[in-house]
């Protein structure tokens, strides 16, 4: 099993005390899939995203990317695992805007070490980016910035794909087509495809769906 | 002949000496200098009545008293008729029975625009000041006043902006002033020693900025020297010393404030002299004109009944101002009236 | 509504207390460093004036010799005014006796002189029962004087008493000296007539030329910390509007006018104005209250005479640290008011955007600063005068600083160009792209560094110069002035057996190139030969002055009048003559002309032979000096150890270089706090740049590292462009400003070890002001981090 997720617990500190966001949420996902987690604003769907990329560490419960536990890893364990098997496209994009658009595509892909000039090429060429690389993200529109994000996150060629409401920053149309695009791409990758999303008909598109609500699965 | 106000004509003078000597005291400090000036004498050699006088010894300087002075005032005039006042004073001061001594000149000149003041300090005992009295030389630093008596005198003396050098001869004798000289002001025994030599004939030049000016005219030395200041509560005083162009001299003052108080010596061609007190002399000033920020009167009505005397005296200059560190207002005067005459106004206390 | 608008704007400093320390300490930060050092230079003229003013005699003429007050009293009686002193030693006491006549002391405004309008006080100084002396001095008074009163502002150690009452404590009827203020023709017609030695103030010229060109330092150091103090107060500013742009951008959605936010924020400048001002001007009260016991001391030192130890607040001192603080805060908040007034309502947040615009206002800068450096340059070339100097000074720094980020951009657009490896690729790309954000920081870093450098060179090349020049002129051990000729001889002949050589010292006034100067005539001895200061010179020329066919002139001569070796210098005593050398001779304002004793005995018949140079084995020389003054009771002014000028020489300038090491650092320490403010602020404000590479793959301890290197390596690129500016400004200061200034020029000493420190320490303060913000990315939660991806900024 690529993913497998089992009572992960997690609460956050407030000025009352600790918030409980994930009371025990369990879940699977094999290389290949989609899968679509879905839920109200606050039901904690993006907090289960940011602790399977191994942003945050849970507070019980396991995460087991590709046979590795990630709550017994240190910083730089997880860090090795963002960098090598796991790919994150964000709402806002979250391009590096010191750095062009060429440079963004393959950065994740050196970080990696898996850089491929070839592979790099051809995601350009298929997002529409190529006229782009030696642009400066902010010089690019919304639809564009999110290609580059989800191009940089296929160079690297991730085992697992995280993505956090992808076209939420986006007009229906251009969402449309950045989805459209993304899904094909995972798709020939096999690597497994895990996406946030409040909407269900984008979740629709997907293989499987979970749906949080409260921080339990519904 | 006796007399017992001239006293008081030197009280003022010591007054107006050791207040010159609080050089630096501010205006009230200098009231309370005044406060004190009737405690001082104690140490010091005192005036004693009937004075034998022994001259020319006594011309020159007497340390064991506590202040003295050699006075000099002369009204000129140019052969145009332009007027001109000179003043030039010595003053010595022995801060404590046998210390120390300082002396003090003072300079002056007055001319119908303009007026020029100097001052210079010294201390006593080194030459840099001093008065010898045979051959006569009182001088400071190169101010000098000399000759081979004191009928016989030049002097000598400039500031960076003026200056004189004249000639003085006397055409009559010495007056003294009180008993002889001797000068008791109360029942408690106050007195000084006061003579004056009031007949000077002058000639010489004056160096002014606009050039050296040849003058003749007539000049007036006061000699006094005591230890006993008054007590005074008085604001200040007007000074009047007047060559009549009948060859009567006429010396006339009043103390202002407190018991308002005048007093005149009336001196004849010859010397013979007549004091007058009380009601006798009335001063009214007539105009004043506002001089170094201060309304100063500047002519005057002046009259003695008793010598058919009623004159009219009116400022040289009225901005007759000595700039010095304790400044006062002394200036050449003309007077018209009962009679013509020239002289010298001194005039303190204006605030 | 303004009531509630001037809350959230407030409310912002509640929640970030932080920033607000930093906003309100670094401005009274910038205008404390600024006071200080017009407190001390203030306070430093002050106590040049009172110093001047008080033993300003030395300033006038004065004749000595065998002088009585009979003697005074004569030369007042011929018009001249003349005041005498006597000035001796204290046996045992290590106080000196200053005996003045207060009736004839020339006036001295604002000077020290005792107060003695109470009669019963000038009756007791003058009858020698009271003395005056300055706090210091007062406990020290032996028991056998008269007791002493305080007169602030007397030198320490300095004991006044009347002349006739210190002439009765010395037991003597002599005077040290007669002050010459004025007369009736020169002074040396007196001198004739009293058969005195007339001396000149040149010699204490020579010292007031010195203490200028330390005031010159502190002047320098003044207007650098203006330029720094601007430079932090602009950046802090700029920070408190950047951060708060949301807030603006929210409150004139909501309604509110443009003015009336201009107006609360103008109102909250004035606020920051007046409390971090006053804070300032105490912070500076407080660096000049420290500093000024090394000031005072110096000045001291270079007069021997007194200066006040506590400072004198005078309003115009107030008004200048809040007039800094103020000027600041109208520059810095104007462009930030401006820029608010051009804020479109409903801009997104971009920070890119604003950092391309920034792009194109560093372009700009980088042609202003190239325009600034080559007006400075044409001033140094083509302007005359001391104001020229200091607008060379002003352009060079203020186009240096303004060149700093076009250069750093420049710099880290080829290293990025150049990276291998994603990591490093981004390390220089995002170091570039914080430029902009720490740019005002990075500059009065610079200015901060380029002063450190430029003074410290410049008082270093002093240092050394002056010491090699004083070890040069002053080599012979021993240095005797005799009271005449005959004791010249008896002394002569007194030391004939003792010492090593004796080499006489002689000089006479003369006209050199139509202004007054002097001559000297030099034995041909190896203590000129090894050791004579020359700066340019003709091969042999020794041996042709010691043959009289030629002439040395001094520096300054040499430059007015372009004498320079191979010239020819036209003496009415000897007719014309070859320039064969220069020599260097530091703060004599006049021309000097040395030639071969033989050829100045020619020429000078009747020059006084009165002064002799002794040399001796230095060990010896304390024990002869003693012999000399014992055998012909000569006070001890007139035998002089050359250890001892020369220890109080160099203990003067230690205590200069005391100042200005102190002032360095206290600027260097601005510097880095300012640094460490922008660094802070600008943490939080790219925490949206920095999570995306986290979450691509970097632990939060690599980023806090690589914050950490960015620091540095900006410190360091910030360094290397200050050390040319740095040398430029050292350039400047000794080779324009001192020239206009005193007419001789210093020669530039290379301080590569003293640069390379302070690179060392720019370095450390960089890491010391980046330590704290990377140690919060490094500590800072995932939690914190993830939140850029969860919220819209």
């Amino acid at each position: 099993m690529l993913l497998s997720v089992t009572d992960v617990e997690k609460s956050f500190a407030s000025a009352d005390g600790p918030v409980p966001v994930l009371r025990g949420v369990s879940f699977e996902l094999a290389a290949g899939r989609t899968l679509a987690l879905t839920g109200e604003s606050g039901s904690g769907k993006s907090t289960l995203l940011h602790l399977v990329a191994g942003l945050d560490a849970p507070d019980a419960g396991r995460i087991i990317v590709e046979g590795q536990d990630l709550g017994a890893m240190e910083d730089a364990g997880r860090a090795a695992l963002r960098r090598h098997k796991v790919g994150l496209v964000f709402q806002q994009f979250n391009l590096i805007p010191s750095l062009s658009v060429g440079d963004n595509l393959s950065f994740h892909a050196r970080l990696a070490g898996r850089a491929d000039p070839a592979r790099q090429a051809d995601l350009a060429e298929r997002l529409g980016l190529a006229p782009h690389l030696a642009k400066y993200p902010e010089q690019l529109s919304g639809g564009q910035q999110q290609r580059v994000a989800i191009g940089r996150v296929l160079a690297a060629r991730p085992r697992l794909i995280l993505a956090d409401e992808p076209t939420g920053n986006l007009d229906e149309e251009t969402g449309e087509k950045v989805l459209t695009v993304m899904l094909d791409l995972v798709a020939e990758s096999g690597a497994g495809f895990l996406m946030v999303t409040h909407s269900a008909r984008l979740a629709g598109r997907l293989d499987d769906r979970l749906h949080l609500r409260g921080g339990r699965i519904a | 002949m006796r007399d017992d106000r001239t006293p008081l004509c030197a009280a003022l003078w010591l007054a107006r000496l050791t207040a010159l000597l609080l050089l630096l005291l501010p205006p009230h400090a200098a009231a309370q200098g005044f406060a004190g000036l009737g405690q001082g004498g104690e140490g010091f050699a005192l005036p004693a009545p009937d004075p034998v006088f022994d001259f020319p010894a006594d011309h020159g300087a007497h340390p064991d008293y506590r202040i003295e002075w050699w006075y000099l005032t002369a009204s000129l005039k140019d052969a145009e008729g332009t007027r001109y006042g000179i003043q030039w004073t010595l003053f010595r001061s022995a801060l404590s029975p046998g210390g120390p001594q300082v002396w003090m000149g003072h300079f002056g000149i007055t001319t119908p625009d303009a007026h020029y003041s100097g001052e210079k300090l010294a201390r006593g005992g080194i030459g840099q000041a001093g008065v010898v009295p045979d051959p006569f030389e009182a001088w400071i630093d190169d101010w000098a006043l000399a000759g081979p008596d004191l009928d016989r005198l030049s002097l000598r003396a400039a500031t960076g902006e003026a200056g004189y050098a004249l000639a003085l001869t006397a055409t009559g004798p010495l007056v003294f002033h009180g008993a002889d000289g001797f000068s008791v002001k109360s029942a408690s025994g106050q007195a000084s020693y006061y003579y004056s030599q009031p007949f000077y004939e002058v000639a010489g030049r004056l160096t002014l900025p606009s050039g050296p000016v040849e003058v003749t005219g007539r000049g007036w030395l006061d000699r006094e020297w005591s230890s006993q200041p008054l007590e005074g509560d008085q604001e200040g005083w007007d000074w009047f010393s007047l060559h009549l162009e009948d060859g009567h001299r006429l010396m006339a003052f009043q103390l202002r404030g407190g018991t308002p108080y005048t007093y005149a010596s009336w001196i004849e061609p010859d010397g013979t002299l007549t004091p007058y007190a009380g009601d006798a002399l009335t001063l009214e000033p007539l105009a004043t004109s506002e001089v170094a920020g201060r309304e100063v009167p500047t002519r005057w009505r002046l009259t003695l009944p008793a010598q058919d005397v009623d004159l009219e005296v009116s400022a040289v200059n009225p901005g007759s101002w000595q700039a010095t560190l304790f400044p006062y207002w002394e200036g050449p005067v003309t007077a018209t009236g009962s009679h013509a005459a020239t002289g010298y106004l001194e005039m303190t206390g204006y605030e | 509504m303004i009531r509630s608008a001037a809350q959230a704007l407030w409310s912002h400093w509640r929640r970030h207390p932080l920033q607000l320390l930093t906003l309100a300490v670094g401005l009274a930060l910038a205008t404390g460093l600024w006071t200080g050092v017009q407190a001390i230079n203030a306070q430093a003229r002050l106590s040049y004036d009172q110093a001047a003013a008080t033993l300003g005699q030395d300033r006038l003429p004065r004749l000595e010799g065998d002088l009585t007050l009979a003697d005074f009293a004569a030369a007042r009686r011929a018009g001249w005014e003349v005041s005498p002193v006597i000035e001796d030693r204290l046996p045992g006491t290590g106080l000196t006796l200053y005996g003045i006549d207060p009736f004839t002391l020339p006036p001295t405004p604002g000077g020290v002189a005792p107060d003695l309008s109470d009669p019963d006080l000038l009756r007791a100084f003058l009858a020698g029962e009271v003395v005056f002396a300055a706090a210091a001095t007062l406990p020290r008074l032996p028991d056998d004087l008269p007791p002493g009163r305080l007169l602030e502002g007397l030198a320490p150690g300095l004991v006044m008493a009347d002349l006739t009452a210190a002439q009765a404590i010395l037991g003597t009827g002599a005077l040290t000296r007669l002050l010459v203020a004025g007369g009736p023709a020169a002074p040396e017609a007196l001198a004739e007539t009293l058969g005195a030695t007339l001396l000149r103030p040149e010699g204490d010229g020579d010292i007031a030329r010195l203490t200028d060109s330390f005031h010159l330092n502190l002047t320098a150091f003044g207007l650098l910390a203006f330029v720094v103090g601007l430079f932090i107060v602009h950046a802090t500013i700029g920070l408190a509007f950047e951060q708060r742009r949301t807030l603006f951008r929210t409150l004139r959605a909501l309604g509110l006018p443009q003015r009336t936010l201009g107006w609360l924020l103008a109102g909250e400048l004035a606020v920051f104005t007046l409390i971090s001002g006053a804070l300032g001007v105490l912070l500076g009260y407080a660096v000049a209250a420290a500093l000024l016991p090394g000031v005072a001391a110096t000045l001291s030192g270079l007069y021997g005479a007194g200066v006040q130890g506590s400072l004198t607040l005078s309003q115009v001192w107030w008004l200048s640290g809040f007039g800094m603080a103020a000027l600041g805060m109208a520059v810095a908040g104007g462009t930030s008011l401006r820029n608010l007034a051009t804020l479109p309502i409903l801009a997104p947040a971009m920070p890119r955007a604003w950092a391309r615009a920034q792009r194109r206002t560093v372009r700009r800068q980088g042609w202003a600063g190239l325009a600034l450096i080559a007006v400075s340059g044409a001033i140094a070339a083509l302007g005359e005068g001391l104001i020229s100097g200091f607008a060379t000074l002003g352009a060079l720094l203020l186009g240096a600083a303004l060149l700093l980020p076009p250069v750093l951009v420049g710099v880290l657009d080829l290293g990025s160009a150049l990276a291998k490896g994603a990591v490093a690729q981004w390390l220089w790309a995002d170091t570039r792209q914080q430029v902009p954000g720490l740019s005002l920081a990075l500059m009065a870093l610079l200015l901060a560094l380029a002063a450190n450098i430029g003074v410290g060179t410049m008082v270093g090349s002093f240092r050394a110069t002056f010491e090699g020049w004083l070890d040069q002129r002053l080599a012979s051990e021993l240095y005797v002035t005799a009271s005449d000729e005959a004791q010249a001889d008896e002394i002569r002949a007194f030391l004939a057996p003792r010492a090593d050589a004796i080499l006489p010292i002689v000089s006479a006034e003369a006209e050199l190139a139509g202004t007054p100067g002097e001559v000297y005539g030099v034995a041909d001895h190896p203590t000129y030969r090894d050791n004579w200061p020359l700066l340019e010179a003709q091969p042999g020329v020794w041996d042709r002055l010691a043959a009289g066919e030629g002439v040395l002139v001094n520096e300054q001569l040499a430059r007015r009048e372009s004498l320079w070796p191979g010239a020819t210098l036209d003496l009415a005593e000897t007719g014309p003559l070859p320039v064969l050398g220069v020599y260097s001779d530091y703060g004599n304002p006049r021309g000097q002309a040395i030639l071969g004793l033989g050829a100045f005995d020619a020429a000078y018949p009747d020059a006084p032979r009165l002064r002799l140079a002794v040399r001796i084995d230095p060990a010896r020389a304390d024990a002869l000096a003693d012999a000399v003054a014992r055998r012909f009771d000569l006070p001890p002014d007139r035998v002089v150890p050359q250890a001892t000028i020369k220890a109080y020489s160099l203990d003067v300038f230690e205590q200069t270089f005391a100042v200005t090491a102190a002032l360095n650092v206290l600027t260097l320490g601005v510097a880095g706090f300012a640094l460490w403010a922008s660094l802070t602020t600008l943490g939080t404000m790219r925490l949206p740049q920095i999570a995306p590479v986290w979450a691509l793959g970097l632990t939060r301890a690599h980023l806090a590292l690589a914050d950490l290197g960015r620091a540095v390596a900006l410190g360091l690129l910030t360094a290397l462009v200050a050390v040319p500016v740095g040398i430029a400004l050292a350039w400047v200061l000794l080779a324009v400003v001192n020239v206009q200034a005193f007419g001789w020029r210093l020669p530039l000493l290379p301080d590569p070890g003293g640069w390379a420190a302070l690179g060392g320490w720019t370095l450390v303060a960089a890491a010391l002001a980046a330590a704290l913000p990377a140690l919060r990315l490094w500590r800072m939660p995932p939690s914190e981090m993830v939140k850029v991806f969860a919220h819209e900024r």
